[in-house]
């Protein structure tokens, strides 16, 4: 196979000048409507080889703001989760109750004693206290209701018990004690309640996790068909490209800036939109918080309040989703010019 | 930028390279869609270097087809392409596009980007080429001034009128000094006077040793230069030397 050199400079540039010297006179009519000739600055920048602003354009920075505003609220909320359930976790692990019944022909008040003596004997138990009766049938009213007079029924006893932070108590030997010396007594460490609340926010985690992932797909997927939308879009462009001697990486790469750059400004839009959300929240939970309803909202997933990890994630997640829409147009891009390629 | 109007014309040879091989060879080519009946067959014809022809039939004969199999944007179903010398029938996309680089084309309907300005579009051809704006800033104002549209250069091409379309289609396509310029009905759009004109300016681009293919069904064009013709007709090609 032989191939042609290219001409050297010399040779272009007396090409050039012989080309000049011999369409003067004809350019001298072509020429008729020029007026003066503009210089252009030569800082000016050129502009992108692919529009920079169209309509699928828009409505795809749109889509990528809305999907990266979505997935940073439910990566806001996962973190909100599993923060709220260590701090559960923390919280049941560090303490116990027992529970002491009334029993006939025993002193209820003589076996509670007895057994916050008990509790009182280990040493790391830093706390013990005895809910006095009030506090007993005050937990009861979320089921009883108020305005009851509790005093005839059998109503346990409780006693709190305290953990040192970091130490694990000899349950095995309170719990014997206890059988010994207030049969009626119940050591309670809260290992059930403890690993049902783990679960529960276990799945909560991988449910918004879950959700993550679903949203990031649903992004790709949208930035592909973009991708593809917008090429149709160009069709022209990409032909004209191909004829002025652009190769494939070229025409890839103007692809790939273009949505990389819509991707950065829906991306940081979505992700300011959901930093601002919790921002907002933190803000008004914070001052409504006295409603019973949000109270109980707050016992069960904490304050509204998201650590700097969360927002970290949230800004993560939306550069996350420009790279994604950068590689996505990328590969759609070489797939669709293989395609065309192949259609010849 | 050197001052080539300063050089002696007899110092350096014209095209010296270009004293060997076709620019363009088809031999035994053929072209069908799927299943369907050749629209092109038994193509056999060559381009030489500085040669001028017309590419001529009636419309739909395949004349803008064959100008896309010498483009390669097309593929022929069979027989063998050589372009520069080279058979191209494996070539990869990135080996087609060097040979592109050293053809020019222009469309009859011109194909400017509208959301470029006149003179990024005629710049076009030396941007994807990877060249920095600087290198060819003074190249492209040359050629825009040569051209008649010095004054145009900074507006899209939806303002320009059709013959300064036209003109801008050409410098575009000469921008990148071609071996071989390519015109698909190029004085399709304008009026006679300005097609005579542009017919010159293709004279004189052969001259200064272009080859020039121009795809036309417009009679009294040809009839304006004995030049070479090739017809095309119920998908053959005959050559008229």
């Amino acid at each position: 196979m032989s191939t042609t050199e290219p001409p050297s400079a010399p040779t272009l540039a007396a090409r050039l000048g012989t080309l000049r010297a011999r369409l003067a006179p004809t350019l001298k009519s072509v020429q008729s409507l020029a007026l003066k000739p503009l210089l252009i600055p030569r800082d000016r920048v050129l502009a992108p080889v692919l529009p920079a602003k169209s309509r699928s354009g828009a409505a795809l920075m749109l889509v990528i703001a809305i999907m990266t505003f979505l997935a940073g609220l439910t990566a806001g909320a996962v973190h909100l989760v599993a923060d709220a359930s260590r701090d559960w976790s923390r919280a049941i692990a560090r303490e116990m109750t027992i529970q002491v019944r009334p029993s006939p022909g025993r002193n209820l008040e003589a076996d509670v004693a007895a057994a916050a003596d008990l509790a009182r004997r280990q040493r790391v138990i830093e706390d013990v206290r005895v809910m006095d009766r009030r506090e007993g049938d005050k937990l009861l009213e979320p089921w009883l209701g108020t305005g009851l007079d509790l005093g005839d029924l059998p109503v346990p006893r409780l006693i709190v018990l305290r953990l040192a932070g970091g130490a694990a108590p000899d349950l095995a030997g309170l719990r014997t004690a206890l059988a010994e010396r207030v049969p009626n007594a119940l050591l309670d460490d809260h290992k059930l309640w403890l690993s049902r609340l783990k679960a529960m926010a276990d799945t909560l985690v991988g449910i918004g996790l879950m959700i993550l992932t679903l949203v990031l797909m649903a992004t790709a997927l949208a930035v592909a068909f973009a991708t593809r939308g917008a090429m149709a879009g160009t069709a022209q462009i990409i032909d004209v490209l191909h004829l002025v001697g652009a190769e494939d990486s070229y025409i890839a790469r103007q692809f790939q800036g273009h949505f990389l750059r819509l991707g950065l400004k829906g991306g940081a839009a979505g992700a300011v939109a959901a930093s601002v959300f919790f921002v907002l929240g933190g803000l008004v939970f914070g001052r409504v918080s006295q409603v019973s309803a949000l109270e109980q909202v707050e016992a069960l997933f904490g304050r509204f309040s998201l650590p700097v990890s969360g927002y970290l994630s949230v800004l993560v997640i939306g550069v996350l989703v420009a790279v994604v829409t950068g590689i996505v147009s990328r590969v759609t891009v070489y797939r669709t010019l293989r395609g065309m390629e192949q259609a010849q | 930028m050197a001052n080539f109007a300063e050089r002696d014309e007899g110092t350096l040879p014209l095209w010296p390279e270009l004293a060997e091989p076709d620019l363009v060879r088809f031999e035994n080519v053929g072209l069908r869609y799927g299943i369907g009946p050749e629209i092109l067959r038994d193509i056999d014809f060559a381009i030489p270097p500085q040669s001028f022809q017309f590419l001529t039939g009636p419309s739909g004969a395949g004349k803008t087809t064959l100008l896309k199999l010498v483009m390669q944007t097309l593929k022929p179903t069979r027989g063998r392409v050589t372009l520069f010398g080279e058979n191209v029938s494996q070539h990869s996309q990135a080996e087609l596009a060097r040979l592109r680089r050293k053809i020019g084309i222009v469309f009859q309907d011109f194909r400017l980007l509208d959301h470029l300005t006149t003179y990024e579009n005629v710049a076009l051809p030396l941007l994807v080429q990877g060249r920095d704006e600087a290198s060819y800033r003074a190249e492209v104002i040359e050629l825009l001034r040569w051209v008649g549209l010095g004054d145009r250069m900074h507006v899209p091409p939806v303002i320009l009128s059709g013959g300064e379309k036209q003109r801008a289609a050409i410098a575009r396509a000469l921008i990148a000094q071609p071996a071989l310029l390519l015109a698909d009905e190029p004085t399709g759009n304008v009026d006679p006077g300005l097609a005579r004109r542009l017919l010159r300016l293709f004279i004189e681009l052969n001259k200064s040793g272009t080859a020039v293919v121009i795809a036309t069904h417009d009679l009294a064009l040809m009839d304006m230069i004995d030049a070479r013709r090739l017809v095309l007709a119920e998908g053959q090609l005959h050559v008229y030397d």
